[in-house]
This record gives structure tokens, sequence and C-alpha cells, in this order.
């Protein structure tokens, strides 16, 4: 049992890290060993966010393998290194935490495919997300650690999807948290509540297509799914309709793009989703009680049916 | 009295040894005497006033403490309950085998009113999954929406969404009514085992998939029939047992019920003609 939120503002802008931390955080009871943000800023479009880890969080519960700090410090040492070498100019440079690092990237390129390959050749290293406004930020812990850990509650934006996982098929570390970069597409992201049972099928067929998995998580290949119908010229909304019959299990997950929010459900309905729809904003998360954190009032709700495929646009 | 130790026909299943228990068809039902009504009540329940009202603020509570709450009143003889900012709480309501006037000022979360048994309750908002579960009797009104497994395994009482509903709505259901103003979802009516269900929208995929008995009505369109539905004749007791029901329900007044199509269990896979254990017992 994981818990899914998400919620995009349309024709403004709002404190959407602190609104999905408060969504997340009533879901805690759903699984809160790890939570992720992805998170669509206010940003002046100039320069790529690339959000990347050098190592695992290997504190209390996680799954990963201890190393030493200076084992990251050498990594990222090697990711600047690999970025001079590609002509990509850092312009700003956070690290938040010893593994979790956050740069302003001024690189002018359309294709990421190359990119990435580039700097996830490096061991250990992995880019959780690359866009002009899209920033994943997910780490273990339930929804108020991680945000107070990254200090996510002041961030301004249009929308957002998040996590709150409960890990079942796989470990517990950051690589096999929610959300999930739709690689190598800049500013695509996904999280997903529910088991998919056709994962290795789709992950050969798909690596036969020149796409990456980071993690063994199942949720993943949903990512991966959607990206690799985007790249065959599909638009989000088809390939969010192809993937009712492409993937076989139980589902229902979000799509975030740089503009746009979608929510897909299976033909069985067997996974919750509730969803508050006005014309100015769109909340939505496994459980009620979600949204009611950031609309207390009375109002409508209503459960999507089986096989349905939504898109809002800011 | 029927009395089940003087029963020697022996099923089937018992003859080739897969159990020895002495299983009874529906011939052998008891059905309520209200001469001994006296003897149907539940340890702990409270004689209430319909007339004595107070609110309740569930704001700042949690579901175990605003249940609580509620039944400590009941002790008090409030018999009409009015819960203010339920706020998509779950679990509310949960467990009442009281008469009650209970009414909700919002939405509920998962497994609202589950396990009641005899309340009045009217949800001026939304419900969750799962809400009303296992109702024995009473009546659960829902003036807007309702999520997943709407009614699952109700044994009685009716069950009314004025809105839509999600999937699998009166899945397992043994008895009672449930009334759907709006659409239902996927798999309605799955495996339900008695009762009747009244959509007077469209339904989803799988329509009564794997229903032993019941009955479904369904007025708009259906998605497709699951294993085993069937349709049936919509006969004039229906039609005046619907209308009776739609007018209770405070819903589809002006309903055209002759149009409503009529599905049932084909029975090719039925194999359920035994009392549930507590039947049983009363019967014994």
């Amino acid at each position: 049992m994981c818990g899914i939120a998400g919620l995009i503002h349309r024709g403004k802008s709002s404190n959407v890290g602190s609104e999905l931390q408060g969504m997340l955080q009533a879901l805690k009871h759903r699984g809160e060993d790890s939570t992720g943000y992805a998170l669509y800023g206010d940003t002046d479009g100039k320069h790529f966010i690339m959000r990347f880890k050098v190592g695992e969080n290997v504190g209390e519960g996680s799954s990963s393998v201890m190393e030493d700090v200076s084992v990251y410090d050498e990594r990222k040492k090697i990711v600047d290194q690999t970025l001079a070498e590609l002509g990509a100019k850092v312009v700003k440079e956070e690290r938040t935490l010893p593994y979790s690092l956050r740069y302003e990237i001024d690189y002018d390129v359309k294709d990421l495919l190359n990119f990435s390959q580039t700097i996830e050749s490096i061991p250990g290293v992995e880019i959780l997300s690359m866009g002009k406004s899209l920033e994943v930020i997910k780490d273990l812990g339930n929804a108020k650690a991680v945000c107070d850990r990254y200090s996510l509650d002041k961030l301004i934006g249009t929308h957002a999807i998040g996590h709150a996982r409960m890990a079942t098929e796989s470990g517990v570390d950051i690589k096999s948290a929610h959300p999930f970069w739709g690689y190598p597409f800049s500013d695509v992201s996904v999280v997903h509540n529910g088991q998919l049972t056709n994962y290795w099928n789709n992950r050969r067929a798909l690596e036969n297509k020149g796409m990456r998995f980071m993690s063994e998580c199942d949720s993943e290949l949903i990512a991966v799914y959607i990206a690799q119908k985007m790249r065959e010229g599909a638009s989000l909304e088809e390939g969010m309709k192809d993937s009712l019959t492409g993937l076989d299990g139980v589902f229902t997950y979000f799509v975030a793009t740089k503009d746009s929010l979608g929510m897909a459900k299976d033909t069985m309905a067997a996974k919750p989703l509730v969803l508050y729809e006005s014309d100015d904003l769109v909340a939505m998360g496994s459980e009620e009680i979600a949204i009611r954190s950031v609309l207390p009032q009375e109002i409508d709700t209503y459960d999507p049916f089986d096989g349905e495929v939504k898109v809002w646009r800011i | 009295m029927a009395n089940l130790k003087n029963v020697t026909k022996k099923t089937k299943a018992q003859e080739m040894g897969m159990h020895t228990e002495v299983l009874t068809g529906r011939t052998q039902q008891k059905f309520f005497n209200p001469d001994e009504a006296e003897n149907f009540y539940y340890f702990g329940t409270y004689d209430v006033d319909f007339n004595k009202r107070t609110d309740l603020d569930v704001k700042d509570m949690t579901a175990p403490e605003a249940n609580k709450e509620i039944d400590n009143l009941m002790s008090q003889g409030y018999g009409t309950i009015v819960i203010k900012n339920p706020q998509g709480k779950h679990s509310l309501g949960v467990g009442i085998l009281n008469k009650l006037n209970l009414i909700f000022e919002g939405s509920l979360g998962y497994f609202g009113m589950g396990s009641c048994d005899g309340p009045i309750v009217r949800i001026n908002g939304r419900v969750g999954w799962s809400c009303a579960e296992n109702l024995m009797a009473g009546k659960v009104v829902i003036e807007k929406n309702a999520g997943s497994c709407f009614g699952a395994a109700i044994r009685g009482g009716d069950l009314i969404c004025k809105g839509s509903v999600g999937a699998r709505t009166g899945i397992d259901m043994k008895g009672g009514t449930i009334i759907i103003g709006g659409d239902a979802g996927a798999f309605t009516g799955f495996m339900m085992q008695r009762g009747r269900i009244i959509i007077l929208g469209d339904v989803g995929i799988n329509l009564g998939d794997s229903m032993y008995d019941g009955t479904i009505f369904v007025g708009g369109e259906i998605g497709s029939y699951g294993s085993d539905a069937v349709d049936s004749e919509l006969t004039s007791s229906d039609q005046d047992w619907l209308k009776r029901k739609l007018k209770v329900a405070e819903i589809g007044e002006n309903f055209d019920v002759s149009k409503m199509k009529k599905i049932v269990a084909g029975k090719k896979l039925w194999n359920y003609d035994n009392l549930e254990p507590t039947e049983k017992k009363g019967a014994i």
C-alpha cells in the first residue's frame, strides 16, 4: 500500500511545496519508508535544473550499503569533470546532503539521452530529474521529514505530484523511491500506486530500444513506458491511454510535464483515487484526507472510473 | 420451528466426504417473528429519544474518539446526533447497533458507517471506499458521490447514494437494497448472493460478475455483463417494488422504471444453497 497525491493550479502559482507536503503527510499511514516530491517551480526557463545523487541514504531502515562520504566527494568530482567535457556549465550548485545535489546548468541541447547516459555511466551516480522547472526530491522518511530535510516548504510553482511509499517489491532506498523521472525527457515525472505484473517482459523490450532502468521497482516501468511512447511520437495522453492495455496489473498513476498533469486508472479500478476539480485547481490523492489538507471546507469530490485517463493543463 | 437435527438428506459434497456438517437448503429459511421482537437486541444498546438532539464537532478528534463520543451521547439518551466537520476522516460511525438518527454535515473517508445495525444515517457529503460495509439493518443516505466497494457484504437495510459510485458496488452482498442515483463503476454486484441493487444511470464493465443470486436493476447503459449474469423479465411486481423503493429513497421521482433492465444470475456457476452459520444457528 502506498499513497499518491498531486495538484495543479491553473492560471496562477502557489506554494506547491508546502501544499504537497500537507497532502502526503495526511497519507503517511499508507507508507513512510520513503517520500518523494516532483515539484514544478517558477523559473526563468533559461537553465536546466539537475537533481542527482552520488550515493544512498544509509540511515535507519535503509537497505543500502554504507559508503564513506569521501566516495561521494570523488563521484561529484567526476560528475563535474564530465559536465565540463559535455560543454555544460554549472551556474549554481547546492549540496543539500552529502549524497544529494542540485545543479543549475547552462546547456543547449534538446536530446538528453546522450547527456544522461554519460552522467549515469559514472558508478553510483543517478540523475533524479532533469528539466527547466521539474525538481524531483526523494528520500527516506515521511513527508514532513523529507520536506524539512530539503527545505521544500517555500517552493513556489504551478503543479506537483508526490508519493508516500511502503516498500513491498524492492528495497528501502532512494533509487526505488518515487517519483521517477521520465528519462530522457525534460520535465516528465511519474508516481504510481499498485503492482505491475508484466514488468520484466516490458523492461526487456524497452531496454532493447535503448531505455534505461535504474531500479528494480515496477513503478519505474510506467515512466519509461510513457517516455518511450512519447519518443515514438505519441502525446502524453495517447501514451497514457496506451498504457491501460500495455501495462498489466493494478495501478493508479500520475504523470506530470512542465505544463500538465495527468492521471490513469487501470481497467479493474483496483487502486483508489479521489479527485477534486474546479476551474482554478485540481487536487487528487489516494484518500480524501489528502485533498482536505489543502481544501478543508466542504467540497465535491469523486472517484474516477475504471480505465479512465484525464489530463489537465496549467 | 425447523428442526435441523432431523434433516438427513445428504448433499453430493457430503457423500464425497468433503465435509460432515449438516447443510440445509432454502426450504429451511426462518422468518422474523414480531412476537419474538423482545428477544432481538444487542448487549449494551441504549433507549434513545429521537427528539433529543445534539451536535458533535469532530474536527479535532480521531475516529475512535469520535465514535466513543457518539456512544457516550447515545448512553445519555440522545436519539439525533449531528456530526460537524467530519472532513473525510476514516471509520466514522462504525459499529452502531442502535436505533439512532445520525447526520453528518460533510464527507467521510474509508469504512464510514461500517458494521452497523439499525441507525438512520444521512451524510451531506461524499463517502470513501467501503461505506456501510456489513450493514445489517437501517438506512444510510449519501447526498453526493461514493467510492468503491460501496455496501460491500451488506446483509440488510437500505443504502442510497444520490450521486455516482466507484467499482465493486455491492460486492458479496447478502441482502438489503443498494440504490444509486447516478452511474456505477466496474464489477458492480460482483459475487453478490442476495439482495437488490438499483442503478438509475450507466454501469461499467463486468456487471454482476459471478453473482450467485439477487437482482440488479439498471436504468442506463451497461458496459458489459460479467460471468453468469443474464437478463431477466421485468415484471409488473418488480416495477411496483422499484417505484416504492425510489420513493422511499427520495430519488428518481419521475424515473420510468418500465424501461429498466433486470439482471439475475444465470446459475451456471451456481453452487450456493445454504444458510449462513448465523442464520442456521437462529433456526436451530
